[in-house]
């Protein structure tokens, strides 16, 4: 007895291949989870190198944010306004909000809230495949379809404007908007809703009241997500946009976006150059304000959060 | 109003018509019945205790009761239920009879909302928006449940952040809210200390005096302490339904009901 008792805690020592594997899990999943750290400094501190040598010598604010003129090959004179850039990226993904959002929150409350069985399953997967569709197929279809529509219905001259591009980009964002709102809502617990029926509550004021109340945190991280995309999207606005430097009157104008900018431009340039830099400074502009976004993501759902307690 | 209804304070009475009618009551899940061929009336101002093991049939009897088994695409309801003498597969608009028809799940179902407006709900629903009448209501329910006291300086904080008892409590404030004639309470004590079930059941016995209640629970004293009628299920079958007094002095029509409200069953 006292000797098993001894043999046994003599175990307490002795570190088996369980113990090791642990470790090793530990320490792969710490690597896993730091390197998104890492990622994220490593990007900022490339696009930083890149773009800060033109940031701290030619770049100037009041015409980079004040002026449209984009003339980053002039023999007479180098200008760099991104205004229009600005400006052509905040209407088309402007434009592609109000089309998404209405649309997408919608579909979700429909699949969460009111489709059952066979219809349910197969809503979700067509969306879940309309997300898996290539942006440049977008493009293609808003190239070819959308561009003679628009000029066909509103008997304009071209149809590659923020009109086409905002849809196009909607139609895009609007699936993975749908599947993160809708497992926003899946996320409530049934028992709400069948507490809130009980009460005799219909079905609206079920959503309204109880589920999308509950659901707020997702919801808005499903919009912000949509935003994020849209903002950071470049295939279909460099090819439904009509690509000019133009600040838009009408969304019947064409526009072109930071992203198609940098897309089409940075293969042309040498490297290292002014015209190089310049396209960096721009991609830090975007990084600069997606990481905006998600912080104000993060603050809205904090806020709620701590607002409800 | 309807002929018939009994006034405030009346006791249980056998000669008014019953508050709810159940004939001939199959309860399906696709091929296995739950419940077979009930028939069981709910009078006025009583309470009626449903006893019965895991798996008797008594939860699916309480979601015929208002329609709830409609959020179960796999249960089908056969036979007929009324209320009020109206057929409930009838009535054209379901939502104002659930309505009427208070329910008290087994979990208490904090809804994701502060204490006030969880009993401000159903007020809000059926159209009330005065602030005042509102607050009197909230007060007037909270105070009825039996948690006034312990709420009042937190009504704005959430509700799900009350322990069990007083989230349990509030529950049933919040069936009171939509001012019920009838209220279902499905094992309600699962998750209340001893204590507060006892205060619940002293709320359960003034509340019988102005709505009929039907009581299910796996305690088979709760329904001895508390109930007038006590119906006894086993297994999907009504096995019978007699004045509790006359069940647990051992008259009984069937031996198993004796069985089991004397633990001797298997």
């Amino acid at each position: 007895m006292t000797r098993d008792a001894l043999a046994r805690s003599r175990d307490f020592d002795r570190r088996g291949a369980a113990w090791y594997m642990d470790r090793a899990v530990t320490l792969f999943v710490f690597v896993g989870g730091i390197s998104a750290i890492l990622f994220i400094v490593g990007i900022f501190a490339f696009i930083a190198r890149e773009g800060f040598g033109f940031v701290f010598t030619e770049f100037d604010a009041g015409e980079f944010f004040g002026s449209i003129a984009w003339r980053p090959t002039s023999m007479i004179e180098r200008t760099y306004g991104a205004l229009a850039l600005i400006v052509g990226t905040a209407s088309i993904t402007g434009l592609a909000m109000v089309v998404s959002i209405p649309f997408s929150l919608a579909a979700a409350v429909f699949i969460g809230e009111f489709a059952r069985g066979r219809t349910r399953e197969t809503l979700k997967v067509l969306v879940e495949l309309l997300a898996a569709i290539p942006s440049v197929v977008w493009g293609f279809i808003g190239l070819s379809i959308m561009n003679p529509l628009i000029i066909d219905t509103f008997g304009v001259p071209i149809g590659l404007n923020v009109l086409n591009a905002g849809v196009i980009l909607g139609l895009m964002a609007a699936p993975i908007m749908t599947t993160i709102a809708e497992d926003a809502l899946k996320a409530v617990p049934d028992g709400y809703r069948e507490a809130a029926e009980a009460l005799g509550a219909t079905r609206w004021q079920v959503i309204r009241k109880v589920v999308i109340p509950a659901a707020r945190n997702g919801l808005v991280a499903a919009v912000l997500l949509g935003v994020g995309r849209g903002f950071g999207e470049t295939m279909v606005v460099l090819m439904a946009s009509g690509h000019a430097i133009n600040l838009p009157d009408s969304v019947f104008d064409s526009v072109r976006a930071l992203t198609a900018t940098i897309a089409a431009e940075l293969g042309e340039t040498a490297v290292g150059s002014e015209h190089y830099q310049a396209l960096f400074t721009l991609g830090i502009l975007l990084f600069a304000v997606t990481f905006a976004i998600n912080l104000t993501a993060d603050v809205i759902v904090r806020g709620i959060r701590r607002k409800g307690r | 109003m309807v002929a018939g209804i009994a006034p405030n304070g009346a006791e249980a009475s056998a000669d008014a018509p019953p508050k709810v009618v159940v004939q001939n009551l199959t309860i399906r899940y696709g091929s296995h019945v739950a419940l077979h061929g009930l028939d069981l009336s709910v009078r006025r101002n009583e309470i009626l205790g449903i006893i019965g093991p895991a798996g008797s049939g008594k939860t699916s009897f309480l979601r015929a009761l208002n329609r709830m088994d409609e959020f179960i695409p796999e249960m089908e309801v056969e036979g007929r239920i009324t209320f009020d003498g109206r057929d409930i597969r009838r009535v054209r608009n379901v939502y104002a009879l659930r309505s009427r028809i208070g329910v008290v799940f087994p979990l208490p179902v904090g809804l994701p909302l502060t204490v006030y407006e969880n009993v401000a709900l159903a007020p809000r629903l059926r159209g009330v928006r005065k602030g005042s009448e509102l607050d009197e209501i909230v007060e007037r329910c909270l105070r009825r449940a039996a948690l006034w006291e312990e709420v009042k300086d937190r009504l704005d904080s959430l509700g799900s952040l009350l322990s069990g008892g007083q989230q349990q409590r509030l529950t049933i404030a919040r069936a009171l809210s939509q001012e019920p004639d009838l209220l279902l309470l499905d094992e309600f004590s699962i998750a209340v200390d001893p204590v507060t079930t006892m205060r619940i059941e002293d709320v359960l016995k003034e509340l019988k005096h102005e709505m009929s209640i039907v009581l299910v629970t796996n305690l088979v004293q709760q329904a001895r302490r508390l109930a007038d009628r006590t119906a006894f299920f086993l297994t999907g079958e009504h096995v019978e339904t007699s004045d509790t007094a006359r069940i647990f002095s051992g008259i009984v029509k069937d031996p198993r009901t004796h069985d089991y409200i004397e633990g001797r069953f298997g």
